[in-house]
């Protein structure tokens, strides 16, 4: 593997001179972002499925064998519709939004380690930047109701930078909890960090099991999915934010909910399970194992959906600030506690 | 101890877990879904689908144009025009069903005297330009002669309820 990377950057030097690295770059990124755009759509596919057996039905079967091909027939279809602006809306802001959602999902991926070093960018600073760039994505969604100039979207709007702001306190100092205990920033010193003889066991999941809990439901709540939907509301507020648009700007929209989804998995698995390390001593490390990883956290999200009504607002905000803030901040020292004594083996 | 109880419950996010179990447990149910075009359901012989007119054994037809299904139709989708015949019956000369009106309520089966007017099982019908759905006699009675043997065969089933 590493000689022929080896291989392709010799004759890459030879074939375009100085202008290698940029090239080499852009194929990189390519390779990522054109994995998780198929992810994305199949995960519509498997959410469908998911909820489907839930709820005792069999879910997209018709197009392509056992359904496979519902997500392209979803995309062509969508691709193929108008896109209407409203008169009353800020033109320009609403063509902006649904690109200011998907950017940032998609410029996330930067960082993120999909084996040992094997990240598009090596930053020191990766768990900053992740941060940055998450809360980032709701500016797509403030934009998108601001510049519908519809009371609905309007709404969504409000609901989605509240709650954001809430929760996004919480799974900072969730993550302040794993800085504290890998001592790094880096996410693939993350991953190391959690290296050990005894496999699952010097996973952060063990002495940071509730700041998982906390972290997993506030991703939930940062991506806008259900039991946290309330930004979309079908049942109360049409669908929220994205109510005016149509064709491929709403695809965007749900483009960058899920590319979303999928990073927080990414995430999770990369600090809480590990990332690649394998769970059981006598078996290697593999990316093989973060995909596992990912796809059950992608199943957990698919199964609340089946599970959980919606929240009710003021439930969102008192989980939000009365149990998940003080619960982290007691974490916080409690671990920073643990840390000073013999007691820490991780 | 009771509140020690609660707060571990609360924390521990017992209720739900219960309740994703209880999903997850459907998750690997057999699934009732039944796939339209290549499996039905059971239909009852009282089922209430696409009209027909039926005729006797000899051919004559049975409708005597009383305009009792024309006067107790609830959505005044039937439409009936009578004249003498040639040889001294009472006959329709028109009798349309219109079935963008029609509410399916089987009152006009209910109501007719000789069993004419029948609701028959047919449920996969389209109409494909302006009209298409509006029923004359003619085809009223088209589908009588082709379904006669259903027809005949439910009416059997069901007269011992009546």
């Amino acid at each position: 593997m590493m000689e022929l990377l080896q291989i392709l950057e010799q004759t890459g030097q030879g074939l375009f001179g100085s202008a290698w690295l940029p090239v080499w770059t852009v194929v990189k990124i390519l390779a990522i972002v054109l994995p998780i755009m198929g992810a994305v759509a199949y995960l519509t596919l498997a959410e469908r499925w998911v909820i489907a057996w839930m709820q005792v039905r069999i879910g997209p079967n018709r197009v392509g064998y056992f359904g496979l091909l519902q997500p392209i027939a979803d995309g062509v279809k969508l691709l193929f519709k108008e896109i209407i602006v409203p008169s009353s809306s800020n033109k320009a802001l609403f063509v902006l939004a649904p690109i200011m959602a998907l950017a940032p999902s998609l410029a996330a991926w930067a960082v993120v380690p999909f084996n040992d070093g094997m990240a598009l960018s090596n930053v020191n600073a990766g768990l900053l930047y992740i941060l940055a760039l998450t809360s980032l994505s709701v500016y797509g969604i403030i934009i998108a109701g601001w510049a519908s100039n519809s009371k609905y979207a309007f709404l969504g709007a409000v609901r989605s930078a509240a709650q954001i702001v809430s929760y996004e306190i919480a799974m900072g100092f969730a993550l302040v909890c794993v800085l504290l205990a890998s001592q790094s920033m880096n996410l693939g010193d993350i991953v190391n960090g959690q290296k050990g003889g005894y496999g699952l066991l010097n996973w952060y999941l063990i002495p940071l099991f509730p700041m998982f809990l906390v972290y997993v439901i506030s991703g939930v709540a940062e991506t806008n999915r259900a039991p946290f939907d309330m930004a979309e509301g079908e049942s109360e507020i049409v669908a929220g934010f994205h109510v005016e648009y149509s064709g491929m700007a709403f695809a965007l929209f749900f483009l960058a909910e899920y590319a979303n989804m999928i990073l927080v998995s990414f995430l999770t698995a990369i600090m809480f399970l590990g990332g690649w390390l394998s769970p059981v001593p006598f078996l290697p490390d593999s990316f093989i194992w973060l995909l596992a990883k990912v796809s059950f956290i992608l199943f957990l999200f698919l199964w609340f959906r089946a599970t959980f009504p919606r929240y009710r607002y003021d439930q969102l905000m008192r989980l939000g600030w009365k149990v998940f803030i003080p619960l982290t901040i007691v974490w916080v020292v409690v671990v920073a506690a643990w840390m000073q004594t013999p007691l820490w083996v991780w | 101890m009771q509140a020690i109880k609660k707060f571990f419950k609360t924390f521990l996010l017992y209720e739900l877990v219960k309740g994703m179990a209880l999903t997850g447990r459907y998750f690997f149910a057999r699934k009732i879904t039944v796939q339209f075009p290549e499996e039905k359901t059971p239909q009852s012989f009282r089922f209430r689908g696409l009209h027909a007119q039926r005729r006797y054994a000899n051919g004559e037809e049975r409708c005597i144009g009383c305009k009792l299904c024309e006067a107790v139709c609830p959505a005044l989708a039937i439409k009936i025009e009578v004249a003498e015949r040639e040889d001294g019956t009472r006959r329709t000369t028109q009798y349309d069903i219109d079935l963008f009106k029609c509410i399916f309520c089987g009152f006009c089966e209910e109501s007719c005297p000789v069993d004419a007017i029948v609701e028959t099982r047919v449920l996969e019908y389209h109409g494909e330009k302006r009209g298409d759905l509006y029923y004359t006699k003619a085809m009223l009675l088209a589908n009588g002669d082709k379904l006669e043997e259903q027809i005949a065969k439910d009416r059997a089933a069901d007269a011992k309820y009546r």
